[in-house]
């Protein structure tokens, strides 16, 4: 009964239902799109003087901004896990769901319809942050194809998080559980990575998690792709992190949803 | 005693020694029913009797722990997607979306049953219609009072045309003018051969709208039979009359000769099925006389049910 073209359509209809709700209570896109524009002009216009004269060989003589926009972009995508999560665990509150479940909908639909509008809103805010960078005075230096590559890995990115933040929205039992279970993702990892600043400038103990982890990686690929430095491997690499996080994330998502029948 | 009943030609619902554990609480003990085609059974009890996780299973919500049930002919656990297609649940917690408008929410369902657009749109203007909620159509379900919440919910659940309805108490908070339109199109619904699982808190409500009534508590199948059945089982509606002193009584319980006396309370219980005019007969036939002290009118609810049946009353069980 279930054949793939019915599996799509459901989610289909799903992502509609869940893009119907950004627009009906677009809050939640507004504070995830707002959050890195502040980080954005306070470490451009304020704290940025003195990070960025002490930035030395990393920044390669551009200004900081330019060092700093990949890192606002990835924080950027970080920052709609907060959303997501929301989302999907106030959903899971509602009685619809369970409506859901005792009707011939695919399975994966509602699920699916959640990670599709994750992504879409990080486009909608990668987009509105682009155009803010531009304003403030970010100048990349990128091809034609290497735009296409930023894109590419902001998107796998965001899919990456959507389903691990979707994964949180489920088992979470309250709502502002689901909040502080992505504030690691949010803040934690992004500034424990070289978003901000290279991880060399770091403490011992911390220089090697910042220099592996995998936000830090995506935010090198961008920076490398931006500024139009030699982006290496650091792109597959980034890819690779987005595919096993994706993967995890689904896998414990899917778990959840199952088991989470009251 | 668990057979069904003579009219149903095939089973909707059949379910054998269902069991349901939730950590160490047994909420469902071996619980067996049977509804036949077009026929509405309650399911009657009090909160944490196990009827909503009874509906649970049947539904496809979750799986028994033990025992068998089958739904329109199909295993509710090894075919659930079979028995989905034939079914519509209305749940005790509204299972409407609260970002949607309501001809919004059931043309989600329409979608999500892959109805043709037309049909889809044709369907829900004419349960929109029906329902009562046309003027409603186009606002949010939080302006709607409690009673419009219920009748779109039961909308959604009939975009699909289901074969077999649970409604898991579908009154429940409702004002009484409310509770009388559910009523009416919980009525329409088995005019049109629809089988219904009802489940309820209240006697009078399964007496008004089930075709047999099956009673629960403690997770156990305590009774099952016809609203008749029923009742002739337990202590009947009755008049309580009280009298200041024992000649009074004599003299009462010689002009009412049916009614059931307790000299320790000087109360005489003069059974009363015909409501007003057997409440007027009863009087007439006490004549001018005998003074009565107190009257009272006792009509039996789930209590008395469960005082009958268990040996104990209905007091909430914790769910």
């Amino acid at each position: 009964m279930t054949t793939p073209t019915v599996a799509a359509q459901d989610a289909i209809t799903m992502l509609g239902r869940e893009l119907k709700h950004t627009i009906r209570y677009p809050l939640l896109l507004v504070g995830a799109i707002l959050v890195p524009i502040v980080f954005l002009l306070l470490f451009v216009y304020i704290l940025g003087g003195s990070i960025g004269g002490g930035l030395g060989a990393s920044a390669r003589g551009a200004p900081y901004v330019d060092f700093l926009v990949p890192g606002i972009l990835m924080m950027t995508v970080a920052a709609g896990t907060g959303s997501t999560a929301i989302t999907v665990c106030t959903d899971m509150t509602e009685g619809i769901i369970d409506r859901f479940r005792t009707m011939p909908v695919a399975r994966g639909a509602v699920l699916a319809g959640h990670v599709g509008g994750s992504v879409l809103r990080t486009f909608v805010t990668t987009i509105v942050l682009t155009g803010v960078a531009l304003l403030v005075g970010f100048r990349p230096q990128a091809s034609v194809a290497g735009w296409f590559a930023v894109a590419g890995i902001v998107a796998a990115f965001s899919f990456a998080l959507a389903w691990l933040s979707t994964a949180l929205g489920l088992v979470a039992r309250t709502i502002a559980g689901a909040n502080g279970a992505t504030l690691p993702i949010q803040f934690l990892l992004p500034f424990l990575s070289s978003a901000f600043v290279p991880a060399e400038s770091m403490p011992a103990g911390v220089r090697w998690f910042t220099a592996h982890q995998p936000f830090t990686i995506v935010v090198q690929s961008l920076r490398a792709l931006l500024t139009g430095a030699p982006v290496g491997n650091t792109a597959y690499q980034a890819l690779a992190w987005c595919a096993a996080i994706a993967l995890a994330g689904y896998l414990w998502a899917r778990f959840a949803f199952r088991r989470g029948t009251r | 005693m668990n057979a069904p009943t003579k009219n149903a030609t095939r089973t909707a619902v059949s379910a054998n020694g269902l069991r349901k554990v939730y950590g160490d609480k047994l909420v469902l003990d071996g619980v067996d029913l049977s509804i036949g085609e077009g026929e509405v059974l309650a399911l009657l009890g009090p909160n944490g009797a196990g009827k909503t996780t009874t509906v649970k299973i049947l539904s496809t919500l979750i799986p028994a722990d033990a025992g068998t049930a089958s739904v329109m002919g199909h295993d509710v656990h090894r075919e659930p997607g079979a028995v989905r297609v034939q079914i519509g649940v209305t749940g005790q917690f509204s299972a409407v979306d609260n970002l949607l408008t309501g001809e919004e929410n059931l043309l989600l369902m329409g979608r999500l049953l892959h109805l043709p657009p037309a049909e889809r749109r044709s369907r829900a203007a004419g349960l929109l219609e029906r329902f009562d909620l046309l003027d409603a159509a186009k606002q949010l379900p939080a302006t709607y009072s409690g009673g419009m919440m219920r009748r779109l919910d039961i909308a959604m659940t009939l975009m699909g045309r289901p074969r077999l309805i649970f409604l898991d108490e579908p009154t429940t908070g409702l004002d009484p003018r409310s509770r009388h339109i559910m009523w009416q199109l919980i009525r329409d619904l088995v005019a049109e051969g629809t089988s219904i699982l009802l489940t309820t808190q209240y006697l009078q409500e399964a007496d008004q709208l089930a075709d047999r009534i099956t009673v629960l508590d403690r997770g156990r199948v305590v009774a099952d039979g016809t609203p008749d059945e029923l009742k002739r089982r337990i202590p009947g509606a009755h008049i309580r009359l009280r009298f200041a002193g024992v000649a009074s009584l004599d003299e009462a319980a010689r002009a009412l000769p049916e009614g059931a006396r307790d000299d320790g309370e000087l109360v005489l219980r003069v059974p009363n099925e015909g409501g007003i005019r057997s409440l007027r007969d009863v009087l007439a036939r006490l004549g001018d006389g005998i003074a009565v002290e107190d009257l009272s009118i006792h009509t039996p609810d789930l209590d008395d049910v469960f005082f009958a049946l268990t040996g104990h009353p209905s007091k909430e069980q914790t769910p």
